[in-house]
């Protein structure tokens, strides 16, 4: 599904360079759940990032499915992300004055086009079908992540991105929030790769790979 | 949804969740809007009044006055040599079509004495169908006939301001006047006209022509025809001045034994040509007016940018969500170009009805006198097709900077 070989991101920072990533090999088979953990500043965010075509590389080679992507340009990028990849924040990102259902439905909008049923039954798969009609002010952070988990899995996408999706939440919606994204993976059977700092919500994941300093430390299969 | 309305849909959502700063962004073409409208409606509303002015006076009228005459050099003004006669008028009358008053009058300045008063006008020596080349009314009596005119009657309708200044108190119709050694009856006074750049009836004093001849002075040519100062001839269909003018000319130059190398011993003007340089003069006025309030609609446009493109930073982190779910930049784009057109339309719907309340309330307030303001339709589209394409103009940059946004920064924007 993903593969990676010899990735590395250079940022310019006023003279200097800064090297986030220094050389990263991977490979996720399709239909893994994966976790990346690793100390603040390791380089997990930019390597979400990268994977989900928000960025290319500076150097290296990345194959999502069969294609090599590394290479793309932006609008073909933002194709690549309509109708390959859903994300998930840490901080929902919902837009505010969007109904919960307006909100499943923007998932869809750049990814052939909406439609409402589709959308309600997304809600409905997560729990929400009574709040279909509130904004995200109007419902708790559990519910907020909810939503998103909808708007990310409404077009069925092969990948889902989860950028450490509880770390706003306590422990107990934690685990909630996790129990509905490892359902919704295995019905669907899609990819995800999702960063956190909890060791219990990687336990989840059947595939754990430790970041530090730019490069994979090591990784564990389950 | 219809896929062409979620654009305006997406459009109307974001200036809803917004509303003060799209009414804000609204208030510029507002104003810019109402200013075109309400200027423009004051220009064509004098304009239109000008020509009804005109209209009054008959717009279909050709007035045949004897030549300019070049003498040493010198010009010696209109009317300096008398070329045309009452037999002329009678050819016109009988041999040219298209013709539905033949109208041939003289004028002389006298002194008219009633009782104690004295006043000096204009008298003008006319026929019956001098009534209907002018459109004139009596406001009170009669016009002059058929039988005063071939009898020669002593009687006279004078002008408003006439009546006023030489019968002040006295109801003029049946009293006797002065004029010279001849005692003229007032057999009525015509409507007032007001002033005009013809110049008014309302200063003249009218008796038959025939009159004018006996009493004031019998001039004739050599070959012993009537001569008379001018000949008004009014055109009975629109548009057949040109034919008029023509046909007059042919004909007057056989009259009057002019070989084809000579210039005319008169000269012809037709009303329509007035009426279009008065056309176009009032056009350039309207166009002056316009081009203001273009200017502040050019401000209200500028002001568009400058709230698009705050309200592009502080939607940095939507673009940001956007693109993440996979929109391009042109969707990007067309969702701000959407917004900024959709904004500036509706300023410019509601600048078309305050611009149409404010030419109405000036209109009502009496400040342009008899004239009324005239608000019309090409102007109304116009000032929206030209708010749209404000919005597009001044929505392009703001609308360029949100889709070239990058994802990432725009995702981590507080």
């Amino acid at each position: 599904m993903i593969r990676l070989r010899d990735i590395a991101k250079v940022y310019p920072m006023g003279n200097r360079e800064l090297e986030v990533l220094r050389g990263v090999n991977l490979y996720v088979k399709q239909g893994e759940m994966v976790a990346i953990m690793g100390p603040s500043g390791s380089g997990k965010t930019t390597m979400l990032n990268l994977i989900g075509c928000l960025d290319v590389p500076t150097r290296g080679s990345y194959y999502l499915e069969t294609r090599e992507v590394s290479c793309l340009s932006r609008g073909e990028l933002a194709q690549v992300r309509a109708k390959k990849i859903g994300f998930i924040f840490q901080s929902y990102n919902l837009l505010p004055q969007l109904s919960a259902l307006a909100n499943v439905e923007l998932g869809m909008k750049y990814a052939g086009g909406i439609d409402s049923e589709k959308a309600m039954a997304a809600l409905a798969r997560v729990g929400l079908s009574d709040r279909a009609n509130h904004k995200p002010s109007e419902l708790s952070g559990g519910e907020q992540q909810r939503v998103s988990i909808a708007r990310a899995l409404v077009k069925n996408p092969p990948l889902i991105l989860a950028d450490e999706p509880t770390g706003n939440l306590d422990s107990h919606t934690s685990e909630e929030i996790m129990a509905i994204l490892t359902t919704l993976h295995n019905e669907q059977n899609n990819t995800l790769v999702m960063i956190t700092h909890e060791a219990d919500i990687a336990r989840y994941c059947q595939h754990i790979i430790h970041f530090k300093d730019g490069r994979i430390e090591r990784e564990e299969t389950l | 949804m219809k896929k062409w309305l979620e654009p305006l849909a997406d459009a109307w959502e974001g200036a809803r969740t917004h509303k003060l700063r799209s009414s804000l962004t609204m208030l510029g073409i507002v104003i810019g809007v109402a200013a075109v409208i309400a200027l423009m409606s004051i220009g064509r509303g004098v304009q239109a009044g000008i020509l009804s002015n005109i209209e009054s006076l008959g717009s279909n009228l050709i007035t045949v006055s004897p030549a300019m005459s070049y003498e040493r050099g010198g010009v010696m003004g209109a009317g300096s040599v008398a070329t045309l006669t009452l037999e002329d008028a009678a050819a016109i009358s009988e041999q040219v079509s298209h013709v539905s008053a033949v109208a041939p009058y003289s004028s002389s300045n006298q002194q008219l004495v009633y009782g104690s008063e004295n006043v000096n006008a204009q008298v003008i020596g006319v026929t019956p169908e001098y009534q209907a080349a002018y459109n004139l009314e009596t406001a009170e009596g009669a016009f002059i006939s058929e039988y005063n005119y071939e009898s020669g009657a002593k009687v006279a309708v004078i002008g408003a301001s006439v009546a006023e200044e030489l019968f002040s108190g006295v109801d003029p119709v049946g009293q006797k006047m002065r004029m010279g050694t001849s005692i003229i009856t007032v057999m009525g006074v015509l409507e007032s006209k007001g002033s005009s750049m013809m110049g008014s009836t309302d200063d003249a004093v009218l008796i038959p022509l025939s009159t004018l001849q006996q009493t004031i002075s019998q001039q004739r040519t050599s070959t012993g025809e009537h001569i008379v100062s001018s000949i008004a001839i009014t055109v009975s269909e629109q548009g057949q001045a040109d034919y008029v003018v023509g046909e007059v000319t042919d004909l007057l130059r056989s009259r009057h034994r002019l070989s084809s190398g000579e210039d005319d011993d008169f000269s012809i003007s037709s009303m329509e040509e007035l009426v279009s340089t008065i056309t176009e003069i009032s056009g350039a006025l309207t166009l002056f007016l316009g081009a203001i309030a273009a200017i502040s609609l050019l401000v209200g446009g500028i002001g568009v940018m400058n709230i698009m493109l705050v309200s592009v930073v502080e939607r940095t982190r939507e673009i940001g969500i956007r693109k993440a779910l996979g929109a391009r930049e042109r969707d990007i784009w067309s969702q701000f170009l959407t917004e900024s057109a959709l904004l500036s339309f509706t300023g410019g719907l509601i600048g078309v009805a305050v611009g149409w309340g404010a030419s109405k309330l000036i209109s009502g307030m009496g400040i342009m006198g008899e004239m009324t303001t005239l608000v019309s339709a090409d102007i109304v589209i116009l000032a929206l097709a030209v708010s749209v394409g404000i919005g597009l103009l001044f929505g392009f940059l703001p609308a360029r900077r949100a889709a070239q946004l990058n994802p990432i920064e725009a995702l981590r924007y507080e």
